[in-house]
């Protein structure tokens, strides 16, 4: 339950900071419809879109079929033609269905029409692991779309930034795809201030100032971070940790300013590494500020097997640690 | 009364058995789930008929199975044990994925068993391709037998697959279990006309509506089909209308979206002792066989629960196993 603690903010967990903007989208645009897969009765399987069919209604919350092809490929259309729908995929792992429709489609629209024609549509997602959900429940796609010029990507980590980011993917008149990390819905709680507001999408921020290392991470890893990153801050070791929050456009001043600063760069994310996000970003470093650099960058991500799995000591050893990125992060002040 | 079918008394109880070992095996589930011993579990209380009379057709050494993931009636049918469910509900090392794999998402080469993932519809194409395989040889007297709830009707893997058996004769049975939920989704919500078997005449296949609460009548649907498929006379689709008496997995909390009500009127055909009353009318198995069937079922479980739970855990090096033929990323020293 949401409970308000000053007059214009109020603490909410991640799940009920992207129900509380969906519903503000909703009540605010008629423009709005949300369609996916048991988002209707269900009120979508974690209770996102709760009680929104009986105040809504069904043309504008729709229980689709299973057809995850058609939930985007359909809203590629609603979107060419005025509405401003909001697409859900139940779970990342179930958006393959889509790809051609994502990539294919809404990436391409206004390119190939030289703007005759727009997608502004936002695909949300939970992704992510850590929640023994195996090989189906568990994946994380980002670096899987984001080679795609044409579609932004959106991976929040705080519930301010959900709801800034949210209303700022709906506003777009581009097609986002939306990421919301699934272990983070229920554990991560903040402050979010009331009323409408919108963070720009390609908006990095310093979630903690440091001046010996940098570390770049999003979703819930970025959470591990900061804790690791505050461990560190105990032994009198200075980390500065950078919240991505949108990896597409993503925020290359912000990462170079504070390398050019901690002249060292540690780079965190759960999915794997191989031309994973962390890729992206060294290039970037290694052409633009290599000579800033004090030590080699550093990537700790996924390991490089097809997915974590059922048994905890599969998702154990898949999943990184607090204590494993401070271990990191130490080896790499002192390098 | 019914007339007794052509299956022995042998094989008729061999229905039943299976259809308690279902049950028991999914109550076990969840009993291990509330006990905090497994993360998940789920159930497929309502389609023990059609899966354990499909089981009866399908010809093990021979056909090849390949299901989704509410099918532990069906793997059970076709020869998988008790002791090996249970692996998979510990996600023990000993289990077919080594513990990688969801609950009830089985696999097995000696039975004919396709290893599936929990993505609905993914699997048809592969049960194409596999009867194109046994076609392709001309290994006669083979079928495959592949399964789908109602709502993976409306992928398009589902209709791809279909249309692609159906322009290649291919021999294979598409068996679709329909519950009339797909988690929330009511039938209505997925389909515009209630009845996955006529699509069959679009593509070009037979296609027959069978009661999927009646062991026998889906016994016989998809022993015809199969033997059409074995015989070289193609594809058939076999729609089972069953029901889904549970929430959809321990995930779920189906009182969110149906009434209690509906779920308690269908209850009165629930297919495991409908089925016991009519052996007993038969005069093939009485009250005291009948519980000295649920006796033995229950010790077997017991003893499958106490066997599989003392199994190690895989080691966290599994991780890296079965990645590659060669490894995991030989070339990267
Ligand atoms: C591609 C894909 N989309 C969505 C899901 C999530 N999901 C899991 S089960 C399910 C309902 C399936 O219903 P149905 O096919 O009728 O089978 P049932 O569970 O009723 O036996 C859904 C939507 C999934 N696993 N895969
Ligand atoms: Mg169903």
């Amino acid at each position: 339950m949401a409970v308000v603690s000053s007059t214009n903010s109020t603490v909410m967990n991640n799940v009920e900071a992207v129900r509380a903007t969906l519903y503000e989208a909703m009540k605010n645009d008629e423009r709005t419809v949300i369609l996916g897969e048991d988002v209707g009765a269900r009120g979508n399987v974690f209770l996102i879109t709760k009680d929104f069919i009986g105040e809504f209604g069904e043309r504008r919350v729709i229980d689709t079929p299973i057809a995850e092809a058609s939930i985007v490929g359909i809203a590629v259309g609603m979107a060419m033609e005025g509405l401003r729908p909001i697409a859900e995929i139940q779970f990342a792992d179930f958006i393959y269905p889509s790809f051609n429709q994502i990539v294919g489609e809404a990436a391409k629209i206004r390119y190939r029409s030289n703007g005759e024609y727009t997608c502004p549509l936002v695909i949300r997602t939970p992704y992510g692991g850590g929640v023994r959900g195996a090989l189906s429940h568990s994946v994380s796609i980002e670096a899987l779309f984001y080679h795609v010029p044409g579609l932004k990507i959106v991976a929040p980590a705080f519930p301010d930034d959900v709801k800034g980011l949210l209303n700022a993917a709906i506003d777009d008149p581009d097609p986002v795809l939306f990421l919301e990390h699934k272990k983070t819905y229920r554990l991560i709680k903040g402050e979010v201030p009331d009323g409408h507001y919108t963070i720009p999408l390609g908006k990095a921020n310093i979630r903690k100032a440091g001046t010996q290392l940098t570390v770049v991470s999003y979703g819930l890893y970025l959470h591990w971070a900061l804790e690791a990153a505050e461990r560190l801050a105990q032994e009198g070791l200075s980390v500065e940790v950078l919240d991505l929050r949108s990896i597409r456009p993503m925020d290359k001043t912000a990462i170079l300013n504070s390398v050019e600063k901690t002249r060292k760069l540690l780079i965190v994310h759960e999915d794997n590494k191989f031309g994973g996000i962390g890729a992206e970003i060294s290039a970037m470093v290694a052409e633009e500020a290599l000579f800033s650099l004090d030590a080699p960058i550093r990537r700790l991500c996924g390991p490089d097997v097809p997915s974590m799995g059922y048994a905890l000591p599969l998702e154990e050893e898949f999943m990184s640690s607090p204590a494993e990125m401070a271990d990191a992060m130490r080896a790499m002040v002192k390098f | 009364m019914k007339t007794k079918p052509r299956l022995t008394d042998e094989q008729l109880i061999a229905i039943f058995r299976t259809m308690l070992m279902q049950r028991t095996l999914e109550n076990r589930g969840f009993q291990l789930n509330r006990q905090g011993k497994i993360p998940f579990a789920s159930a497929s209380e309502g389609h023990e008929a059609v899966q354990a009379g499909a089981a009866m057709a399908f010809e093990r050494g021979k056909d090849i199975l390949v299901p989704y993931y509410r099918d532990l009636g069906l793997a059970l049918g076709i020869g998988l044990t008790p002791y090996e469910v249970l692996l998979s509900l510990f996600a023990r090392a000993a289990d077919h994925s080594a513990g990688r794999q969801f609950p009830h998402h089985y696999a097995s080469r000696r039975l004919g068993l396709h290893t599936i993932s929990s993505i609905i519809a993914a699997q048809l194409p592969h049960a194409v391709g596999a009867a194109f395989a046994l076609q392709y040889r001309g290994e006669a007297g083979r079928a495959v037998l592949t399964t789908f709830g109602d709502g993976a009707t409306s992928e398009g893997e589902w209709h791809e697959s279909v249309n692609f058996a159906a322009v290649h004769k291919l021999p294979i049975v598409f068996l679709c279990e329909n519950n009339e939920w797909a988690i929330s989704t009511p039938l209505a919500r997925q389909m515009g006309q209630p009845d996955v078997y006529k699509r069959a005449e679009g593509y070009g296949l037979p296609g027959a509506a069978v009661d999927g609460m009646d062991p026998i009548a889906c016994y016989e649907a998809v022993d015809e089909a199969m033997r059409r498929a074995r015989s070289g006379g193609g594809p058939s689709l076999v729609e089972a209308k069953c029901y889904r008496f549970l929430s959809h997995t321990t995930d779920d909390d189906d009182r969110t979206y149906r009434s209690p009500d509906e779920v308690k009127a269908r209850r009165k055909d629930d297919p495991v002792p409908c089925f016991e009353r009519l052996l007993a009318e038969y005069g093939v198995l009485n009250a005291e066989q009948a519980e000295a069937l649920k006796r033995s079922v229950l010790e077997e479980t017991n003893d499958a629960t106490d066997r599989a739970e003392a199994m190690v855990y895989p080691d966290a090096a599994d991780l890296y196993e079965k990645v590659y033929a060669e490894g995991w990323e030989p070339w990267i020293v």
